[in-house]
């Protein structure tokens, strides 16, 4: 048993459970507070529900094997995280105790899940966050204090293409929140992580698969608290990366399943768009120079956007990636028709080449011309040698833009766009406005 | 004595609480915690036991913990001075709060009760006065902000006393006045109202028949919103609700906008105030701001106060109305405020409808709509409340609830598609499915066709006719391929996207194309058909598409260009030239 217990100030000592259920359980206690911390029997609970003195706690490691007599202490606080410059490079759990084999942090001991943040002492996000993949960088500019997903299926290698993205933008602080990551994927981003030469400034919550579901719940709350305060005591610029945020709202419907919750759509309680929001939201530009920045996955079942948990997050956050597999070029890239970085017009051609917006909005233009070729093509219609042009264009816009297998920077992204538009296009047919052809035109 | 409590249970932000003496239903109470007062609303009461949501956080509270009640429902505070505010939904003013986070039980007055208005009075010693008359002025930024009789007296007064013109704090006494059993009334420049009562100060209300500019073409031209009118605008996400929402609160030919940032993301209203204050208003000759009042309850701002957020918004823009001003409110989104009631029906364990939204949704939302609305005023000057709501259908799906039951009440629909949102045709409002059912007004017809010109009405449906042929014809094209159907069908078929290409499509983002006044509008409609009802004569489909794009690239370009100057008028001469080439060729 890990050390869970650290506080001296625990007060109450119960000992007859009258019911359990496999997430909750039910006590009665007096002077017990709503969302207060205790623990069953060693294992760590929260009060989600009080009827006079019938107080119901959601035990995150689950019930099994719980006794009716077992003890339980409850210590008169919310869950917290104890956060410090030691929480830099190492790896806890999801309460936030080390799982690295290093010692205990050392420091301040904070609330989870604080307070909101007064929407007029925001700022608003205008620095560009680079990716060096081209397929975000050209086509959905990301910027600091902004929230976005991927869409992902599962199988695709999402966990490895945020990684990458996390190493490659230039922040102060990373972290990593693995929610019900798979192991493999966990010592993936444990050996990429400690052999980046940066793991100084990366800090990571995990929860693996072989964990229980319950504590999913935790992990958003703790890496926001951590980012909170790096972000607003040393105006640090973080990057918290979520994977994957379909596994915590699956431990949100299995809890107020438990609680006899009536369902709303797709078994997800009423609730889950406040209940996403309240993490999303976290994602800030402070005026002072801290922010939060959000990138999350939300794994979906079938492609399908309508599912509750990725239609509640689009309502939320600001735009999503669509990963793809390009079955013309074989490779997975980021589709430029259904992502969207809805901040990217506070920095395009604004922070960016001039160019960026034109080329932006005429590759796409002309990749949506090629899909209605592609189309044609596929109703064995007659193809002009235009809708050739175009269909010859897409694959090697796929192949050197939108693939995430490549690395770019910015400038180099806007001429490789350029070359490809002057070897399929005549410069009227890419309908660029002309002090730009004048000037970028190969 | 007022009547005290103890909390008996918690649920997230549901309580339960014992109560000592009588309790009204909706009656504001607060969970003395910690030295704190936690604001909260009783929402259901069952015998002893009063169901109570909370408009903050509920951590920490216990069994036993004591509740005030205060004999009032949740109330806003009406007087000069909101302009420009940014509220949260209970009209605490965030800018006054200084912090960083907002901590619980952390509020701010909605007002400044150290200012002072330069007071002007409109009545005399003797009238006869009731509520919502005004009693004098005060210039609030560009508005002649009325002081009136405040909305709770229900009978007639004599004004007794009133003060001379002169600067007055909103607390100081303005006038007296008495009813007709000698009881006597100090009146200040402030008073209040509880949210959820509508106000009926007017004389009466009429239906909406003047048309309310928006600056949106397709919205104005197709399914025109009136002022006094009501609207929605479902849609999927991404495709477009808030900037059209944004764009007509820029733009809108209205006195005054609330804008309800109702549960939807805080950038969002950064991007407000941060571009409010320094964008004119060419209206007023000053700033965006200060005709615009933001009440902003943000998805991760508590739940309950999402609800009260909408009627706080309402209540103020009633309030203006009574002043004889034209007054647009905007808020999005309705859904986030219909799943804050589905949130604690749930918690209440209420038999549910369907998608567990409360039974009562569809009553709820047509008791909110009907609050606005074109009235005239005892004075014989008019006011008027337009309302437009955002609807967030989950799954993008017009098939659920909160969109049916906003159907039922709302006039004006403007469904946002999420095909025309993917081929970035914004605003992706879709000109046939949406309706304005004001065009079926004999009124609202005479209107338009004063205003614009004899034939308009007509002239539009014209417009529409090539529309939906284009569309029919695009879709055999999908199935016979270009050579399936004769090339007049491919003529029909472009017609129709220089229509969707140069009046339906709007760039939000450019500084001329974002709004199109009425009068260029009408310029646009008569060139559009003088362009789409010319016979062209084409040998080969190619040819069809060829010349209609160049036709678009220049119209894109006069609609990008500043009305009847220099860039405007030579893209004119450009376009009549490709017509004329064409025609001659032919
Ligand atoms: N009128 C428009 N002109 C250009 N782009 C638009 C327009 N309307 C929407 N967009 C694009 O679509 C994105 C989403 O729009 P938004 O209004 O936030 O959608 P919703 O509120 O429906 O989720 C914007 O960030 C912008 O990129
Ligand atoms: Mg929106």
């Amino acid at each position: 048993m890990k050390p869970l217990i650290r506080s001296k100030a625990f007060q109450k000592t119960y000992s007859k459970i009258e019911n359990i259920t496999r997430a909750t359980c039910e006590v009665r206690a007096d002077n017990v507070g709503i969302e207060e911390l205790c623990y069953v029997h060693g294992r760590p609970a929260q009060v989600v529900k009080i009827n006079g003195n019938k107080i119901t706690l959601q035990v995150f490691q689950g019930t099994d094997g719980l006794s009716t007599e077992s003890e339980i202490i409850f210590t008169g606080k919310p869950p917290f995280l104890t956060v410090g410059e030691e929480l830099k490079g190492r790896y806890l759990d999801a309460y936030g105790h080390p799982i690295d084999g290093g010692p205990e942090i050392d420091g301040e001991e904070v609330e989870i899940g604080g307070p909101s943040l007064n929407p007029v002492r925001r700022s608003q996000p205008s620095e560009v966050i680079y990716t060096g993949l081209p397929g975000i960088d050209l086509n959905n500019t990301i910027v600091t204090g902004q929230k976005i997903p991927f869409f992902a299926d599962p199988d695709q290698p999402y966990n490895m293409i945020m990684a990458q993205v996390a190493l490659e933008a230039k922040s102060d602080i990373i972290i990593l929140g693995g929610i019900g990551l798979s192991n493999d994927d966990y010592l993936y981003f444990k050996n990429l992580f400690d052999n980046s030469g940066s793991q100084e400034r990366i800090i990571s919550f995990i929860n693996t698969t072989e964990d229980p579901p319950v504590e999913r719940l935790l992990i958003p709350d703790m890496c926001l608290t951590a980012a909170e305060h790096f972000a607003v005591k040393q105006n640090a610029k973080v990057l918290v990366l979520l994977s994957d945020m379909t596994l915590y709202a699956d431990a949100l419907s299995i809890v107020s399943n438990r609680m006899d919750q009536i369902p709303s759509k797709d078994s997800m309680p009423g609730s889950l768009y406040s209940d996403l929001a309240r993490i999303y939201e976290k994602a800030v530009q402070l005026p002072d120079g801290g922010s939060i920045t959000l990138i999350a996955v939300t794994t979906l079942s079938g492609g399908d956007i309508t599912h509750a948990i990725p239609d509640n997050t689009g309502y939320i956050t600001e735009g999503q990636l669509f990963l793809k597999r390009d079955t013309e070029v074989s490779k997975i890239i980021v589709d430029p028709f259904r992502s969207l970085s809805r901040l990217r017009q506070l920095v395009i051609s604004k922070k960016t080449r001039a160019d960026h917006s034109q080329v932006m909005n005429a590759c796409i233009r002309l990749y949506a011309d090629a899909a209605y070729a592609h189309t044609k093509k596929e109703n064995g219609f007659d193809l002009t040698q235009y809708d050739t042009r175009c269909l010859n264009f897409a694959a090697d816009y796929s192949r050197e833009i939108l693939a995430v297998d490549i690395s770019s920077d910015m400038n180099q992204i806007l001429d490789t766009a350029w070359k490809l538009l002057a070897k399929y296009y005549s410069r009227e047919e890419t309908a660029i406005k002309k002090e730009f052809v004048d000037k970028y035109w190969p | 004595m007022k009547t005290t409590g103890k909390i008996t249970g918690i649920v997230s932000n549901l309580v339960t609480i014992s109560v000592s003496g009588p309790v009204i239903q909706n009656e504001i109470c607060y969970i003395l915690y910690n030295g704190l007062r936690i604001l909260s609303e009783v929402i259901r009461i069952d015998n002893e036991r009063v169901y109570a949501q909370v408009f903050e956080s509920t951590r920490g509270i216990q069994t036993g913990t004591e509740v005030e009640f205060t004999g009032k429902m949740l109330e806003v505070q009406l007087g000069p001075g909101m302009l420009a505010k940014v509220y949260d939904g209970l009209q605490s003013d965030l800018y006054a709060m200084e912090s960083l986070f907002i901590t619980r039980g952390m509020s701010s007055p909605a007002l400044d009760y150290t200012k002072k208005w330069k007071f002007k009075p409109l009545c005399k010693v003797g009238d006869e006065v009731s509520a919502g008359e005004w009693l004098g002025e005060v210039q609030e930024n560009w508005i002649s902000h009325k002081i009136m009789v405040p909305f709770r007296f229900k009978e007639k007064l004599i004004i007794k006393s009133i003060v001379n013109e002169g600067s007055y704090n909103l607390e100081d006494i303005i006038a007296v006045v008495k009813n007709n059993e000698g009881q006597e009334f100090p009146l200040t420049m402030v008073f209040s109202w509880p949210v959820k009562r509508p106000v009926r100060v007017h004389k009466e209300k009429i239906r909406p028949f003047k048309i309310l500019e928006t600056g949106v073409r397709v919205i104005d031209i197709f399914n025109p919103m009136m002022e006094g009118g009501t609207g929605f605008i479902p849609g999927p996400f991404g495709c477009g609700k808030t900037v059209l929402q944004h764009t007509i609160s820029k733009h809108a030919d209205a006195d005054l906008i609330i804008v309800v940032a109702c549960g939807e993301r805080a950038n969002e209203v950064v991007e407000l105030f941060t571009e409010f204050p320094n964008l004119d208003d060419p209206r007023t000759g000053r700033k965006m701001m200060e005709r615009t009042i933001i009440i902003c309850n943000t998805s991760n701002m508590p739940v309950a106060a999402r609800e009260a957020s909408v009627y706080t918004g309402m209540t103020i823009a009633e309030y203006y109305r009574a002043m004889g001003l034209k007054v647009l409110i905007l808020a999005d989104s309705t859904s986030r405020w219909a799943q804050a009631l589905r949130e604690m029906s749930n918690r209440m364990e209420e038999l549910p409808g369907p998608d567990a939204y409360p039974m009562d949704l569809s009553a709820i939302v047509a008791n909110f709509y009907a609050r606005a609305g074109f009235t005239w005023l005892k004075n014989n000057k008019s006011g008027s409340v337009t309302f437009i709501g955002t609807v967030s259908p989950a799954g993008g799906n017009f098939k659920e609830p909160v969109t049916e039951a906003t159907r039922k009440v709302a006039r004006a629909f403007y469904a946002l598609s999420q095909s025309r949102a993917d081929s970035k045709r914004y605003p992706a409002i879709d000109p046939i499915e949406s309706y304005s059912k004001y065009l079926e007004y004999d009124e609202v017809k005479q209107e338009l066709n004063t205003i614009f010109d004899i034939q308009w009405t007509t002239k539009v449906s014209r417009l529409m006719n090539i529309l939906i042929r284009g569309k029919d014809i695009k879709d055999q094209i999908g199935i016979l391929g270009d050579d399936g159907v004769p090339v007049d069908y491919h003529e029909v078929f472009w017609k129709s996207e220089v229509i969707d290409f140069v009046l339906l499509q709007q760039d939000s983002f450019d500084k001329v194309d974002a709004s199109t006044p009425l009068i260029r509008q009408k310029y646009m409609v008569d060139l559009l058909l003088s362009v789409c009802e010319k016979n062209y004569d084409f040998d080969h489909f190619e040819k069809v598409s060829e010349f209609f794009k160049k036709i678009i690239n220049t119209l894109k370009q006069l609609n990008y260009s500043v009305y009847q100057e220099k860039d405007f008028i030579s893209h004119e001469a450009n376009l009549n030239l490709l017509i004329s080439e064409r025609t001659k060729n032919s």
